[in-house]
């Protein structure tokens, strides 16, 4: 990712599209309202945004959680339709499994957090210190194409909740799903009072257009969401950045755990939307004594244990020349077999492919975003935490890892030793560093922390795109704190925001002047109850009827 | 390259010269308005000094700079521009007029068809009253007391007699005016069905932006069609998304039979402006092509210009933002005025066409004279010096609006203070 500016900032140069003319007896072509890098509007994009921001810093809780639910149902109720146009757009995962998904990051990260709040002030008066919830304001988020659109869903709904505004710029792979999902999310959001231009969507995604919104002023953080470039150069861009690096999840099995189950999750988490999530496992380390016993209810969970040469086999297919081929992204484990001539039943849903060392030049030791799991005996289960600490030296640190195991001593040691910050404990890694079936933050950003590079070790959260005014009072006990009881200094919004802007002599003016309180004495919006807007609403409309019929004719328009 | 060409030894000495070798009464007419203003360096929506003062501008020469000055996009079309085109060949079918035409219909109210190009607002509306004599082969306009069109041929006799009079432009036979929002006047001027067209500002700037009161403007077009009269709406303040719509006119439900733009369609870059013509008042354009020439009537820069500017102003995102800023300014002077509603008597606002009243016959200079010394430009309005003209620019950002309404706050009260001491002059 370049960090020079687009070229149509630079003097004597201009973008493609900005003004093409045709080479000598070439065809025609003066196209000035085209730019397809799409740089200016993206820049349109942020002044928007940034009075959207403006306006929705000062919404009260109770009118955020309208917007947010309104936000979630709307999403929810396509999660289905989402899932199927994503996996058509990009050509992987499994809309089954994306569905699952779609409805965590919708309605189901609303149940989560229903008990937070991220917008009314918090009082402490042990410590005589107010606390201000200030949204970050402007977010830009970059989203992946493997996990597209419960991406949208997640970081939107989080900007939503804390009262931020948010631009994504999804994966070109993904990018009309992406775009009409969020478009959705926009229009539930406003429709529910939300300020336009809340949420923004970028259509045609490029590397000069996201560099330009990561490096303007007008971006207050850039959540990150992609491959190490993408993460790598939101970190450079000088804007403030939450990014996350990549996974290669180490998963531990030793002779304590209940073989049985341990094999049914790790094949049901590794097989899930066909492994592309960076929580996906991607090599299991079992410990000698219980690997035969394993191996047995792997197989009959639908594992298929591919022997030596067919472990080479698939592991030169999918790292020719030593990178990944993403041919094989989020593709299905019969068809990968397939690919590489090795006949297996139909109802194979993962591929154990064994290898000796955990070493660098070993392909199968690296991460894999398709059903083939590496496999590796340990002697002790202690040698399979060095193991473990192996395929994390390779890339994933930071990240996350599994366990299975009845041992508390062992879980314990495991935990120091790997360099990730979650670890999922008896329970499939796909769903369960992702907080969706753990009591983790449900998350489609599973932040890597200082181990990879992030500034965040936690799953992204609602509460990390939330900063805090502190009043802070004098500590000396002479010194009383104040009654800050019922003093919440936001409101609900009185109508549309912004109102359309009528002529000030209209009877839609007086009418928002009159039903508001008039004057500007009142700080945002007017000192309108919730249930009020409605019937606001109403005489507007009704106003908006009668001046129109009393236009003679009334046809011109 | 500029200084080669541009040099004076003193601020005093440009002066000098200015009264000397250009027009002594403009001059000398800012000087002793207290507003010794000569525009250096300019971008955005700041304009500064030869001194260095630095102005907040919500005048924006009635809306010419609209996307602020030297907005870099349209300064980079325009640029781009010159490595191919220069003003071009008037009697030619030409690439960039072609465009900006198809353009301009596009994007405008459903029935205008057609565009003829000129080089400013006044040959515009001259060549906007010329089509309508020609289609209705009536002789006659009305246009509204007080109005303003330009200072050309036939739109300074539309105008108020100030400007016309004196050079012996007015022509009453043929040009009347009725009162503002008067619509028994109005019925009465059309009803001898003599009269080729109507011409109105949407809301008249230069009289300090009245508005017109609800129905009306639609109800002069019911009498126009009634008698006979096509309606021509001047946009050249109003359009071009200052009102939250790109055209003010379509606030209203009318759909003119002529449009005239100018000012802002130039992206302050390069002069031209345009007259949109529904296919029935066109008839000139296939009966005789050649009858309305100018060689710099849509100079191809000119188009370029335009066409970067109409895209800009069509972004979705853009009317969005006049939505917010009309809404935060109108808000931020509302409060102002609820702390001396006896001095700062009125806001009219239409979006960010806003005309400040003040309870003195020459309110305006006083306030004028203030947001100068706090570094804002705003002019008053030439016609009814009681009303400020305040058109801040679409682009506006929520800063520099905040910061434009502390400014503004100070200046108006203190000029509260100046007129009611009646010591100061305006």
């Amino acid at each position: 990712m370049t960090t020079e500016l687009p070229a149509a900032a630079q003097p004597g140069h201009h973008a493609p599209g900005e003004f093409h003319f045709p080479d000598p007896g070439g065809q025609l072509a003066v196209d000035l309202l085209a730019d397809p890098a799409g740089v200016p509007r993206a820049r349109a994009m942020l002044q928007r945004a940034e009075w959207a921001a403006r306006a929705f810093a000062r919404y009260d809780k109770q009118a955020v959680d309208r917007i947010v639910h309104a936000a979630a149902q709307a999403g929810a109720a396509k999660a289905r339709e989402y899932a199927e146009w994503a996996v058509r757009e990009t050509g992987f995962g499994v809309a089954g499994h994306k569905v699952v998904k779609n409805l965590a990051c919708s309605t189901g990260l609303v149940e989560t957090y229903a008990g937070h709040d991220y917008v009314t002030p918090r009082f402490d008066p042990a410590a005589k210190i107010v606390e201000v919830p200030r949204p970050a304001g402007v977010v830009l988020a970059l989203t992946p194409s493997t996990n597209p659109v419960a991406t949208v869903f997640f970081k939107s709904l989080l900007a939503l909740m804390t009262r931020s505004v948010i631009i994504i710029s999804p994966h070109p792979l993904a990018r009309e799903c992406c775009a009409d999902a969020a478009r959705t999310l926009a229009a539930a959001a406003v429709g529910a009072g939300a300020p336009d231009g809340v949420i923004q969507v970028v259509d045609e995604p490029s590397v000069p257009l996201i560099n330009a919104l990561m490096t303007d002023d007008r971006t207050e953080v850039i959540v990150a969401t992609g491959g190490v470039p993408v993460v790598r150069a939101a970190y450079t861009s000088g804007t403030p950045a939450i990014g996350v690096g990549p996974g290669n999840v180490p998963v531990l099995v030793d002779a304590t755990a209940d073989l049985a189950k341990a094999a049914r999750r790790i094949v049901d988490s590794k097989s899930f939307d066909n492994s592309i999530l960076c929580t996906n496992e991607s090599v299991l380390i079992v410990e000698d004594k219980a690997a035969d016993a394993l191996l047995r209810h792997l197989k009959r969970e639908g594992a298929f244990l591919l022997d030596a040469g067919q472990a080479a086999r698939i592991g030169q297919l999918l790292f020719p020349g030593g990178h990944f081929d993403i041919a094989f992204v989020g593709k299905d484990a019969s068809w990968i077999a397939g690919e590489a001539g090795i006949a297996v039943p139909g109802t194979t849903r993962v591929l154990l492919a064994p290898f000796d060392l955990v070493v660098p030049e070993e392909p199968l030791a690296h991460e894999k975003l398709c059903p083939v799991l590496g496999l590796v005996r340990v002697p002790t289960a202690r040698r399979g935490i060095d193991a473990a600490r192996a395929v994390l030296r390779i890339s994933g640190r930071g990240h996350s890892a599994a366990i299975h195991s009845a041992d508390p001593a062992l879980i314990m040691a495991y935990g120091a030793a790997v360099e990730v910050l979650r670890v999922s404990v008896n329970v499939g890694n796909s769903l369960g560093s992702s907080g969706i079936e753990t009591n983790l933050a449900p998350s489609m950003t599973v932040g890597t922390g200082y181990f990879g590079g992030s500034s965040v070790g936690e799953n992204l959260q609602p509460a990390h795109l939330v900063q805090w005014t502190r009043l802070a009072y004098n500590a000396d006990p002479a010194e009383p704190f104040g009654s800050f009881s019922g003093l919440i200094p936001w409101e609900s919004p009185a109508g549309p925001v912004p109102p359309y802007p009528f002529a000030s002599n209209s009877a839609e003016a007086a009418a928002v002047a009159s039903v508001a309180g008039g004057q500007a004495s009142v700080p945002a919006y007017g000192g309108l109850a919730h249930g009020d807007v409605a019937g606001l609403r109403e005489e507007i409309r009704r106003l908006v009827i009668e001046e129109l019929s009393a236009l003679v004719g009334g046809s011109g328009g | 390259m500029a200084e080669e060409l541009i040099a004076f030894a003193s601020k005093g000495e440009m002066l000098a010269k200015s009264r000397q070798f250009w027009n002594p009464d403009k001059t000398q007419f800012w000087v002793d308005s207290g507003i010794p203003l000569v525009i250096d360096r300019r971008e955005g929506y700041f304009i500064y000094d030869v001194e260095g003062k630095r102005l907040i501008d919500v005048h924006l020469n009635g809306g010419t700079y609209n996307l602020g000055h030297r907005n870099p996009e349209v300064a980079a079309a325009v640029t781009a521009a010159m490595q191919h085109f220069d003003i071009g060949n008037h009697h030619f079918p030409s690439l960039a007029r072609t465009a900006l035409a198809e353009a301009l219909v596009t994007t405008a109210p459903p029935g205008l068809a057609k565009v003829v190009f000129g080089s400013g607002g006044g040959e515009a509306i001259d060549i906007a009253l010329k089509t309508a004599r020609h289609a209705t082969k009536k002789r006659k306009i009305v246009s509204i007391a007080k109005a303003y069109h330009g200072h050309t041929g036939l739109a300074v006799a539309t105008g108020d007699e100030r400007f016309a009079a004196l050079f012996l432009a007015d022509r009453p036979d043929e040009f009347s005016h009725v009162p503002f929002n008067d619509l028994p006047a109005m019925e009465q001027a059309l009803r001898g069905r003599d009269v080729a067209a109507v011409i109105m500002e949407t809301i008249p700037a230069t009289y300090g932006f009245p508005l017109p009161a609800p129905g009306y403007l639609a109800q002069v077009k019911q009498l126009c069609e009634r008698h006979g009269a096509l309606y021509i709406a001047d946009e050249v303040q109003t359009g071009l998304m200052r009102t939250g719509e790109l055209w003010a006119i379509t606030k209203h439900g009318v759909v003119p039979d002529l449009l005239v733009t100018g000012k802002g369609i130039s992206g302050g870059m390069y002069p031209i402006s345009a007259v949109l013509v529904s296919e029935a008042a066109a008839g000139w354009l296939s009966e005789d092509g050649f009858a309305h020439m100018s060689t710099f009537g849509g100079a191809e820069l000119g188009c370029v210009a335009a066409l970067k500017t109409l895209e800009i102003t069509c972004r979705p995102e853009i009317r969005s933002m006049v939505h917010y800023i009309a809404d935060l300014l109108g808000r931020g002077l509302r409060r102002i005025q609820a702390a001396c509603p006896d001095w700062f008597t009125g806001i009219r606002q239409d979006g960010l066409v806003m005309g400040l009243e003040f309870d003195h016959p020459q309110g305006a200079k006083f306030v004028m004279k203030r947001l100068y010394a706090a570094g804002v430009w705003a002019i008053f309005s030439t016609l009814d010096p009681r009303v400020l003209q305040f058109k801040p620019g679409v682009l506006m950002t929520p800063s520099l609006c905040d910061e434009l309404l502390d400014r503004v706050e100070v200046a108006i009260t203190q000029a509260a203070a100046d007129a009611r001491s009646g010591r100061r002059q305006p």
